[in-house]
């Protein structure tokens, strides 16, 4: 098939999905929150407050779009669209799975594989600070600068250690193409503990140190101080209403996704499973999938709310059928795959949620003497000592 | 026109009209900004040469960290406090009278140069070439250029650094 | 490509060994310092810097007597090489002499500036040895660096700020210029190794005028570093802004090697068009001559005057550069050797009587010194008489080689205006004679003791003018001998 048409295909399938998972990471965002803080959260809109995602969106589009006037208008208007941008972007070259053939057709799950993959990803990354800090400075506003020049300071700062934290599994695989990075980590050892760079590769600490400098990069929490709300209002996006704001909002989101999804290809092995196939790893997914429908099942006979029977009943069944689908033939290979890298990217992404429920938010001198003494060190000494072992391997 | 010219003429306009308006915008977030521009087009340039490391080096590197530096140093000391400032000498009619002689002159040279044929990259395998002449070829001035970079280091550090 | 296809060898670190030296020395020191507290007497890591530069000086004959190219031809150890780093060690050797007690009385002692000064040494010795532009530009980069921030190292000190502003800023601009014709000589001829250029030019028919353009843009970029005219304007506010040492350091060490990547670059690479760029020289030399002595007549600053001197040398230095030919070669050699001995003495002199905060740097404060200091005005005369060219010392042999090159060379107008130039530079350094001798004291206060590394520097370099002065060929030799290998 042309190649160009097969891509616009992928691009029409891959981004509603990936626009709906933006949605719905707030949502799980604010469960998860709810819940590591003993609330409910969401659960006016729908049942469990599943429409609030949809909800939030109308609420976004229709608001004021309330620009004020002494903003730079210019680069007022193209920040908020150039951090989307880059971010959005940069998910492209992630591989979800191997070379499949689907229909005759032969292609890579993902919308395009480049040898050079993992760069042009810290490229474009790197690129999207442009769009905080210059929605920092363009707002001619006090607070929205101090944001500005906190988040290019933080991503200079922690880009060298996530660089070099990124650069020792690099030494292992050696290659930059993402799709080869996984392939480099299939197999087991002893047949058994996955051959994964975070686990049989032994690079434990630097996929810490990425982790760590991931939520600096994304402006997470404990690093959020680009936008640190009880010293900086909102930080860089304090002038931004409606749908600008809600811009820098999926921005941050789908770097999220992003950094989720760089970690499980070079730490966690992509889409290969946690066990062999040979030892029952195909079945996994189907076994989770009827444990929580099971679950579901249980919630739908024993309701706590009326409505419950109903709609934990049908979830139930719906994964039910997921989990029947992991095993029909054509679909599994492609099912199979995406189970697993979605299921780790998902995880990490948990963490991420999990650690802003817990961990207090760093101050502006600490976070700079952390990068510098603490995770620069840390990262060089490992990729030294990694050199010297893959070295001593090779010879 | 082919896809390539295309390409070629429109990374040509961005990498030329991004300096120009560098070095004419008077205030210095736009003149960075423009620069960024200016590094993109020459980005973009590597890439149609099928240099795709040096092209995704020179936005690592350059747009994403020497130039963010920049802006961060722009928007922490407020440059834009000159933005009003006049420039007291004019000798911009000198300036441009010299370029305008150096440009002639280098389209003179231009016509009469004899230049080897162009070469293209091989498509594929480009990050292995640049280590391979990077660390074998050129391993010493890959190794000196740590010291040039150790020197402006304990330099600047040295002229920055608070009394003790 | 096999992994294992380029390791090093035992020889190419031996062709390599000063500058390995002195790069380990400076990193040594740069550890040690951090180790140090900030307290302590730094004085120890000048001594150790002294050993350093001392133990690159006996790397030298070991490079060169493993001749050749290495690290994949980056690196040539010939005797122009060696010649050179000899001579940028031993002006790195008195700066370090002189400026422990100078950094003592200017209450600066930090291990900071030895450091520097040994990373500007090994940055120097590249640039003798690079047989790579690439190599060139980094040396360069290296030596230009450390002196930069060497200028400005007093911080506290307004005009020496100044000075390293102006030194950074002009520097750099000059640098661009010459990578500039780097990267257009990398586009015409395809190589950056000098012998490969000289080769390509060669090897294609006559007159490439994009190289004839690249090879102006780096002469450019060299007479900015080489001080030339008419892009000397930097070197007086940079001499005299700089602390003394670093002063005789700048005007001597990272000038000699820029000649020689000038005299290696023009003479191997660009010979192809010798005759096309003959001319320019002809005017940059005559220039120089003439801009850095009728400047320096009027100067009253001692440290200002020696800097147009020294612009005025360079200029003498060029004529011998515009005669291309191995003799020219040789007598440039000589003469900066020379140079460095007598302008050194010369700046340590003025790096004691300066003083406190360097306050007393005008003639008007050298009046009488004669009676109060007899030693120390004994040896700035030896040095100001070799200088100006008087027979018996190694500034006449210098000039005298040069000029008789030139002769010998057809370069009759040169050589006869170059003549004259030195007949006007007598006047300047005769009125510093004239007050050191026909002037009582302006104050009778009783004269500081001359610190030892001073002394030591002068004596030595009086010692080495005066040798020379009678037996030039003990260097001449030598010059003559390895002139030849940049043909």
């Amino acid at each position: 098939m042309d190649f160009i048409l097969l891509s616009i295909l992928k691009t029409a399938i891959a981004a509603p999905v990936l626009l709906g998972t933006l949605a719905y990471l707030v949502w799980i965002e604010r469960k998860v929150l709810a819940h590591v803080q003993l609330r409910m959260g969401p659960s006016r809109v729908g049942p469990h407050g599943l429409l609030q995602p949809i909800a939030d969106a109308i609420k976004l589009l229709t608001k004021e779009d309330f620009i004020p006037s002494y903003v730079n208008h210019v680069y007022y208007w193209l920040a908020p669209w150039l951090a989307l941008m880059f971010a959005v972007t940069a998910i492209s070259v992630i591989p979800i799975g191997p070379i499949v053939e689907i229909f005759g057709v032969k292609t890579n799950m993902g919308q395009a594989d480049i040898s050079i993959g993992l760069l042009l990803i810290l490229g474009l990354t790197g690129m999207g600070v442009y769009g905080i800090a210059l929605a920092g400075w363009s707002s001619n506003n006090k607070y929205s600068l101090l944001g500005g020049l906190r988040s290019s300071a933080q991503m200079i700062s922690y880009e060298l250690p996530m660089a070099l934290a990124i650069a020792s599994p690099l030494l292992i695989v050696n290659t930059l193409n993402l799709r080869e990075i996984v392939n480099g980590q299939a197999g087991y050892v002893f047949g058994i503990i996955p051959n994964w760079n975070a686990v049989g590769g032994l690079q434990m600490f630097s996929f810490l140190i990425y982790l760590i400098c991931a939520f600096a990069e994304t402006n997470r929490i404990p690093f959020d101080l680009p936008e640190a709300e009880n010293e900086l209002v909102s930080g860089y996006n304090t002038e931004y209403s409606s749908m600008k704001f809600a811009a820098f909002f999926m921005a941050e989101y789908a770097n999220i996704i992003t950094a989720c999804s760089v970690a499980t290809t070079l730490f966690l092995g992509g889409w290969h499973p946690i066990i062999p196939n040979e030892l029952g790893g195909q079945f996994i997914p189907t076994l989770i999938c009827f444990f929580f429908a099971g679950v579901l099942f249980y919630h739908a006979l024993n309701p706590a709310r009326p409505s419950d029977r109903l709609s934990m009943g049908v979830i139930g069944a719906i994964i039910l059928g997921l989990g029947l689908m992991f095993q029909v033939p054509v679909v599994k290979d492609l099912a199979q795959p995406l189970f697993w890298f979605a299921s780790k990217a998902g995880f990490l992404i948990f963490v991420f949620i999990w650690v802003r429920g817990t961990v207090p938010r760093f101050r502006y001198d600490q976070l700079m003497r952390f990068a510098w003494l603490v995770l620069f060190p840390a990262a060089l000494l490992n990729l030294l000592l990694t050199a010297f072992v893959v070295a001593a391997k090779s010879n | 026109m082919t896809l390539e010219a295309f390409f070629f003429y429109a990374f040509t306009t961005l990498a030329l009209g991004g300096a120009t308006l560098a070095i004419t915008r008077r205030s210095a977030v736009h003149a960075a900004i423009s620069l960024m521009v200016s590094l993109l087009g020459v980005a973009g340039l590597y890439l149609l040469l099928n240099a795709e490391f040096l092209f995704v080096s020179q936005i690592i590197l350059y747009i994403g960290g020497i130039l963010l530096l920049f802006l961060f140093v722009i928007m922490l000391v407020n440059l834009d406090a000159g933005r009003g400032l006049r420039q007291f000498h004019q000798r911009w009619p000198l300036g441009a009278a010299v370029t305008a002689i150096a440009g002639v002159a280098f389209a003179i040279l231009w016509s009469r140069a004899k230049l080897p044929p162009s070469q293209t990259m091989p498509d594929v395998g480009n990050v292995e070439l640049v280590a391979d002449t990077l660390l074998q070829d050129y391993l010493v001035p890959f190794e000196v250029v740590s010291l040039l970079l150790l020197v402006a280091v304990v330099g600047s550090v040295l002229l920055a650094r608070k009394r003790a | 490509m096999n992994p294992a296809a380029f390791y090093p060898t035992a020889t190419d670190y031996l062709r390599f060994l000063p500058e390995l030296i002195l790069t380990i020395g400076g990193v040594l020191l740069l550890v040690l310092e951090a180790l140090t507290g900030d307290n302590k007497d730094k004085s120890s890591l000048g001594y150790l810097a002294i050993a350093v530069v001392l133990g690159a000086m006996f790397a030298v004959p070991v490079a060169l007597a493993n001749p050749g190219t290495s690290f994949n031809g980056m690196i040539v150890s010939d005797g122009f090489a060696a010649f050179f780093r000899m001579v940028t060690l031993l002006v790195g050797l008195f700066t370090l002499l002189c400026s422990t007690s100078y950094l003592s009385r200017e209450k600066a002692n930090t291990g900071e500036f030895y450091l520097l000064v040994l990373f500007s040494l090994a940055g120097q010795g590249i640039m003798a040895a690079s047989n790579e532009l690439i190599m060139v530009f980094l040396g360069l980069e290296i030596a230009s660096i450390s002196s930069y921030v060497l200028a400005g190292f007093l911080r506290d000190d307004k005009r020496g700020s100044e000075a390293a502003l102006k030194y950074f800023l002009l520097g750099s601009f000059a640098t661009a210029f010459l990578l500039y014709g780097i990267s257009w000589i990398y586009g015409v001829t395809g190589a950056t190794n000098l012998v490969a250029i000289r080769e390509s030019l060669a090897a294609g028919t006559s007159g490439n005028s994009m190289a004839v353009a690249a090879a102006a843009l780096m002469l450019i970029g060299l007479a900015f570093k080489v001080s030339a005219a008419p892009f000397q304007a930097w070197a007086p506010d940079v001499y005299q802004g700089a602390p003394a040492p670093v002063s005789g350091f700048l005007s001597a060490g990272p000038k000699a090697a820029a000649f020689a990547i000038f005299l290696r670059i023009f003479q191997t690479s660009f010979e192809s068009f010798s005759s096309r760029y003959e001319p320019v020289l002809w005017i940059l030399a005559l220039a120089t001559m003439l801009v850095g002595n009728f400047s320096a007549l009027w100067q009253s600053n001692v440290k200002r005057m020696l800097a147009y001197s020294s612009i005025a040398h360079a200029g003498y230095v060029l004529v011998a550069v515009t005669t291309n030919s191995n003799v020219g070669t040789a007598a440039a050699m000589f003469y900066l050797a020379a140079y460095a001995l007598m302008n050194f003495g010369a700046f340590a002199a003025v790096t004691h009587l300066a003083g406190r905060g360097e306050s007393h740097v005008t003639i008007d404060d050298l009046k009488g010194l004669a009676s109060k200091q007899p030693v120390v005005a004994g040896l700035l005369t030896v040095c100001l008489l070799s200088l100006t060219g008087v027979p018996l010392t190694a500034g006449f042999f210098g000039k005298f080689y040069i000029f008789k090159a030139a002769i010998d060379n057809h370069l009759y107008w040169l050589s006869a205006l170059g003549l004259l130039n030195s007949a006007i530079a007598a006047y300047y350094y005769l009125r510093i004679l004239a007050a050191m001798y026909m002037h009582e004291p302006k104050t009778t206060d009783h004269p500081e003791p001359v610190p030892g590394g001073i002394q030591l520097t002068m004596w030595f370099s009086a010692a080495g003018i005066l040798t020379l002065g009678v037996f030039p060929g003990l260097v001449l030799d030598y010059a003559n001998r390895f002139a030849t290998f940049v043909k």
